[in-house]
């Protein structure tokens, strides 16, 4: 195992430089260091959730919407608008508030979007009756409280943010 | 459809950041090396070529395989890119093999890279989650390693699983990539090294995890013809296998096994599959390419296979898969030993993507050369040293794996002289 190095973090702050030198001996190029400079990058997606929408508004609404296929009757946790074993259009029904913690993860790193939030649990929640399962975050309980099995309850955010996250989950227990 | 054979490769040093090169120049570093390999192979004798790299925001150019194929020289070949997240160079690999198997070419060149350090490695897993669905998934933490986690957790509860079994993938792996001069990381650890790591998401620490690597891979295939006038130590592709399966975990079916020959109903009796503890697009790929390819019983008939550990977890899930033991005994099997580098089968002599490195584009090709030198048993002329080299190889498999298990490919190779 390496030892553990000493250094300083390093951060993507830098200096403005508008110029670097350059040997009057040009077969010294090949040796020069590569230049390295940043790029920003930044957009705002106009997202349409498209055929998920009411999902969305289930949440705004205080309701977990699933969809189930009127012909072979597959149920979805996660909507599926089409059925994936027959090619049906679903219809959405209401998801009960209490399911059981199918498996679950704590994070104690993340994407960049994420980090500052950790750490955070996930969890896959299984509904009674229900065929597919949902991912969410479980909240209010630390990593070595968490069970396979364990029940837990839906609560949502007062003010929507039309994300998936606007629900969460709680020990039922 | 004929024989197709792989003639050579290559591959750039895998490593953390390539900041003296562009993608176009460290692939012509992995292609220059092949070419070497051949000296008998001409430019203008390659019909075309198909280039693999997973992600447009690491680099943020568009088209970025266009330029590696007129950086290589080959305009105004054919060619054309393909993509499918982690099995992205496995996915590359089969479709050289089908250009050249479909007779529309006779020699192609597989290519691949990833530059990862374009962004620091919080931003990369940003990108990566961005293969999950953007609607329901990624918002609620989008986070790759926190959904191998889940995974593990549950395949951990369906068959007593345990975190030192997870341990012991990854001191394999480091302990072979120790005598791999390609690979990024070249440490031997202990279990406790790896049980100690700083914890990433429970049970995964971050020596349960590849890292991000800037690095090339390139594979020249050949149609029977070409390879006999290019090699004497050709590589046949005996059979290509691929499966699917749901981007969403949510999603996966908790139904029956598919069962490979060996196996029978009557081994998984209770057993909901593939839920979320086990890779049915892995299982679905291992049964086409057994099934084109005639092999019966894997751990008999393969004699060594380089498969995906991104994670320590997947490994071991991938054993299963690849039925190189049932369903639930990926954990003995780890410590049976019979996949280390003396063992029955060894998996991932080379280190694997684990210590190797993963360049998501470079991954399946690289996991393509290293099988490759394995059966010509040039590993000593590679790699300087025959540590790795398994001998009387006669037959490999590669294992190239995309998502939480969404496209998983399966191609057997050997040895043809």
């Amino acid at each position: 195992m390496e030892k553990k190095k000493i250094k300083l973090p390093e951060t993507e702050e830098g200096t403005v430089v508008f110029n670097v030198p350059l040997p009057e001996d040009l077969s010294q190029l090949k040796k020069m260091s590569p230049i390295i400079i940043k790029w920003p990058y930044h957009i705002d997606y106009i997202h349409s959730y498209g055929q998920d929408s009411p999902f969305f508004a289930g949440l705004a609404n205080k309701k977990l919407l699933g969809t189930k296929c009127p012909k072979c009757g597959y149920k979805y946790a996660t909507p599926k608008f089409h059925c994936t074993h027959c090619g049906s259009e679903c219809d959405w029904f209401e998801l009960p508030l209490e399911g059981r913690i199918h498996t679950w993860t704590t994070c104690y790193y993340g994407s960049q979007e994420f980090l500052k939030e950790t750490p955070f649990n996930l969890m896959l929640a299984e509904f009674e009756g229900v065929d597919t399962l949902l991912l969410a975050r479980l909240v209010g309980v630390s990593q070595d409280e968490i069970r396979i099995g364990m029940k837990v309850k839906a609560k949502f955010r007062r003010n929507s943010q039309f994300k998936p996250t606007d629900v969460y989950f709680v020990p039922a227990e | 459809m004929r024989d197709v054979y792989m003639v050579a490769g290559g591959v750039s040093k895998f490593t953390k950041a390539r900041t003296d090169k562009t993608f176009q120049a460290m692939v012509k570093e992995a292609f220059d090396y092949a070419m070497n390999d051949v000296p008998n192979l001409t430019i203008d004798q390659i019909d075309g070529s198909v280039a693999s790299y997973f992600s447009d925001h690491f680099q943020r150019q568009l088209m970025a395989g266009i330029m590696v194929h007129d950086y290589l020289g080959l305009c105004p070949k054919e060619s054309k890119r393909v993509e499918g997240g982690g099995a992205t160079g496995g996915l590359c690999f089969q479709t050289a093999w089908a250009e050249v198997a479909s007779g529309r070419q006779d020699v192609c060149v597989a290519y691949g890279f990833e530059t990862m350090s374009h962004v620091n490695t919080w931003k990369g897993n940003e990108f990566i989650a961005l293969a999950s669905d953007t609607n329901y998934d990624y918002p609620v933490g989008g986070f790759y390693t926190g959904y191998y986690a889940m995974m593990v957790v549950r395949h951990m509860y369906e068959f007593g699983t345990t975190r030192e079994q997870l341990a012991m993938v990854s001191v394999k792996n480091y302990h072979n990539a120790f005598y791999n001069p390609y690979a990024q990381k070249r440490q031997k650890i202990t279990i406790e090294d790896v049980l100690n790591a700083p914890m990433v998401a429970y049970p995964l620490g971050m020596l349960d995890i590849c890292v991000m690597s800037d690095g090339a891979a390139v594979c020249i295939l050949a149609d029977e013809k070409m390879a006999a006038k290019l090699t004497n130590k050709p590589v046949r592709i005996a059979s290509v296998g691929c499966g699917t399966d749901a981007m969403r975990m949510a999603d996966r079916p908790h139904g029956e096994v598919i069962l490979l020959p060996h196996e029978s109903p009557d081994d998984y009796k209770g057993l909901k599959y593939p839920g979320v503890h086990s890779f049915r697009a892995g299982r679905m790929g291992a049964k086409l390419a057994y099934e084109r390819g005639g092999i019966n019983n894997p751990l008999e008939e393969l004699d060594f296979v380089e498969l995906h550990d991104a994670y320590t977890s997947s490994e071991l899930q991938t054993y299963e898969d690849l039925g190189l033991c049932k369903y639930g005994e990926g954990g003995q099997f780890i410590e049976s030993g019979k996949p280390n580098l003396d063992g029955i089968c060894p998996v991932n002599p080379s280190g694997g993507l684990l210590a190797c490195g993963h360049p998501v584009g470079a991954t399946g090709l690289m996991q393509a050369v290293f099988a490759f030198w394995q059966l010509q048993e040039t590993i000593g002329k590679h790699f300087g040293n025959d540590t790795l080299q398994i001998h009387n190889a006669k037959r490999g498999l590669i294992h190239s794996h995309a998502g939480t298990g969404t496209y998983v490919t399966v191609s057997i190779l050997e040895k043809a002289f």
